[in-house]
């Protein structure tokens, strides 16, 4: 190689040379304003389209498929009845509900950056938080609030399913699983009011626990408990408190309940709920009303 | 009247949400039943006109021939979804910045609060203790009250009003609901918020709170107003009166839910089984207002007394 480029003109070899990187930087620049180009329309990029997988054109069917492709809005059917939208019928309260518990795991998730499940500090931390975290009592105030609110919105959803008969075939179960997720919901309430270790959670569940002394059979107060064996070390309650006084472990356990487990059951439950929702054909009305001379024969065994 | 002292209540951080409470429930239901009567005016329509109904959609909103039935989601539905959300982000974040959650002191097991309460959720079940002991009113009303919301599905056999809000077609069980969910429920909740006061005395809205009163209640039980002194006496006489009381109630409940010829027509429906649960739910149901009566008016603290329960 080093003889032939010895061999050839000076200076005919320098214009082959420059003429050859004048050809590359066009082809560079060719390749450049290409993707200059494309940036002007993004949505043609592999890297758009490899997220989206659809055009978000205004066609029907791009507008059914942005729902159907999409995870996080793949609960809701493409199409529903033209009357479930209005406000008047659902009220909304289910889906506030679920809002909700989004913005109370956010927050909550928040909270648990600055806390110390301990005697010694829980206390200290709420302090901390209020006085000196960067916005923490915002945050501690709108875990709080929204926890309140949720409350509302579970037993108005409750209200409403009732009035409008949703609970009635083919929504039975559904039902249930609502009543256990409004269990879920009070309790999940219950567990953080403990949390701040101050005089307020202290006795409102040393109130709440002191019942759980006079269960049936399982409690050391409650009939027929201590003839089953119960005392004040080995009931319910001491199950619950991780001891005989509400103290350090019944902070931790209040904590995991609060933070890990019921989050986690309740998160079970929500799916069974929505997918149910949408397997027993979607939200229930508004239906057209039915008289009492279609009722048909219940069917005997 | 001691304003002051039912401002201080209501205005309670915790309480505020009760306030809510208070005037959301009259709204909503007042928003349910504005459309349930405009159902049942539309079935009465229907059940005169039978030819109409053949044609009618059968809905009380608008409808014209050549409208799609349904909608696409998006956007018509997660554009609302999208501004409900906003809407309550809004409402949480005003709320969050004008009040503050309530912090008292730190923990302290040997300075007891007066009045010690619990959350307002479960106020409802703090007031029953007055009328029930904790065993009752603590773990098995609570799970009866839970395991009666799951059932209600498998105990109503009234196949109308299924995806619709109406009164007429569910007269039974509207009042049974709101009886216990409003009447009950609610009405307790609002009791252990703003009438019991320290020592859980009752204490009218706007009565000062007297830490220091002290009530004197000669609260007798039901057996011995009647001079029964043994223990195997009383345990009789008071499965007696309970069995009594369940029966009569039984039979108030069966003659409300028989009431008219399109009750009954509901009530042949009925297994056995259902009808035999409805009467046990129902019947438990209104042990409270019993008691709450008994234990108010008459000073009664237990009607049954046992070596091992007492109700």
């Amino acid at each position: 190689m080093a003889d032939d480029l010895k061999e050839q003109k000076p200076a005919g070899k320098a214009t082959a040379l420059i003429g050859g990187v004048l050809k590359e930087v066009k082809g560079l620049k060719d390749k450049a304003l290409d993707d200059v180009q494309s940036l002007k329309k993004p949505q043609k990029t592999q890297l758009y389209k490899s997220i989206f997988r659809v055009t978000h054109d205004e066609k029907p069917r791009n507008r059914a498929l942005g729902i159907l492709s999409n995870v996080f809005l793949h609960l809701h059917p493409a199409k529903i009845n033209r009357d479930a939208v209005a406000y008047n019928y659902t009220w909304g309260m289910g889906g506030i509900t679920f809002y909700l518990f989004i913005v109370l795991t956010f927050t909550g998730v928040l909270l648990m950056f600055y806390y110390h499940p301990t005697k010694v500090q829980a206390f200290r931390d709420i302090l901390y938080l209020e006085h000196d975290v960067p916005f923490g009592k915002l945050l501690r105030n709108m875990h709080r609030w929204a926890a309140h609110l949720m409350i509302i919105t579970v037993w108005l959803h409750m209200f409403r399913v009732f009035l409008t008969g949703s609970y009635k075939k083919p929504r039975e179960f559904n039902w249930m699983v609502g009543v256990i997720l409004m269990l879920l919901t009070m309790l999940l309430s219950f567990t953080g009011y403990l949390l701040p270790d101050d005089q307020l959670g202290f006795w409102a569940v040393t109130v709440g626990t002191n019942m759980a002394r006079a269960t049936p059979l399982l409690g050391h107060e409650g009939p027929l408990g201590p003839e089953f064996g119960m005392t004040a070390f080995n009931d319910v309650r001491f199950a619950l408190l991780g001891g005989s006084i509400v103290d350090s472990n019944a902070l931790l356990r209040a904590y995991i309940w609060h933070c890990i487990a019921i989050p986690l059951i309740a998160g079970i439950f929500m799916a069974v709920h929505f997918w149910r929702v949408r397997k027993d054909g979607g939200i229930s009305g508004p239906a057209p009303v039915m008289l009492e001379s279609e009722i048909k024969e219940p069917r005997r065994f | 009247m001691d304003w002051v002292q039912l401002w201080e209540i209501t205005t309670l951080p915790d309480n505020v949400p009760i306030v809510l409470l208070i005037l959301v429930i009259p709204f909503y239901t007042w928003y349910g039943l504005r459309q349930a009567f405009a159902n049942d005016r539309l079935i009465d329509r229907l059940e005169a006109d039978p030819e109409m109904a053949k044609t009618h959609h059968r809905k009380t909103q608008p409808w014209k021939p050549g409208w799609a039935r349904e909608v696409q989601v998006w956007p018509y539905l997660l554009r609302m979804e999208f501004l409900v959300a906003i809407i309550v982000t809004f409402i949480l974040m005003v709320w969050s910045i004008t009040l503050d959650a309530p912090l008292e002191e730190p923990a302290n097991p040997s300075l007891t609060m007066n009045p010690a309460k619990a959350p307002w959720y479960f106020l409802g079940l703090q007031e029953m203790l007055v009328y029930f002991d904790p065993w009752m009113a603590g773990v098995v009303l609570p799970t009866l009250i839970l395991v009666g919301l799951m059932v209600i599905p498998y105990m109503d056999t009234n196949p109308l009003g299924n995806g619709y809000y109406t009164y007429k077609q569910r007269k039974f069980a509207i009042w049974a609901f709101f009886f216990g969910f409003i009447v009950l429920w609610l009405s307790m909740v609002v009791i252990g918020t703003f009438i019991r006061g320290p020592g859980w005395i009752w204490f009218w809205p706007g009565q000062t709170w007297d830490h220091n009163k002290l009530i004197f209640e000669a609260n007798r039980d039901l057996p011995d107003m009647f001079g029964i002194t043994s223990m195997l006496g009383k345990s009789l006489f008071g499965a007696a009166v309970v069995g009594l009381f369940a029966l009569v109630t039984a039979l108030g409940v069966h003659k409300l839910f028989t009431w008219n010829a399109f009750n009954r027509k509901i009530y042949n429906r009925m297994s056995l089984i259902q009808y035999v649960l409805l009467q046990f739910f129902l019947v438990t149901m209104m042990l409270l207002p019993a008691k709450m009566v008994a234990r108010l008016l008459f000073r009664i603290k237990y009607v049954w007394v046992t070596p091992w329960f007492n109700i």
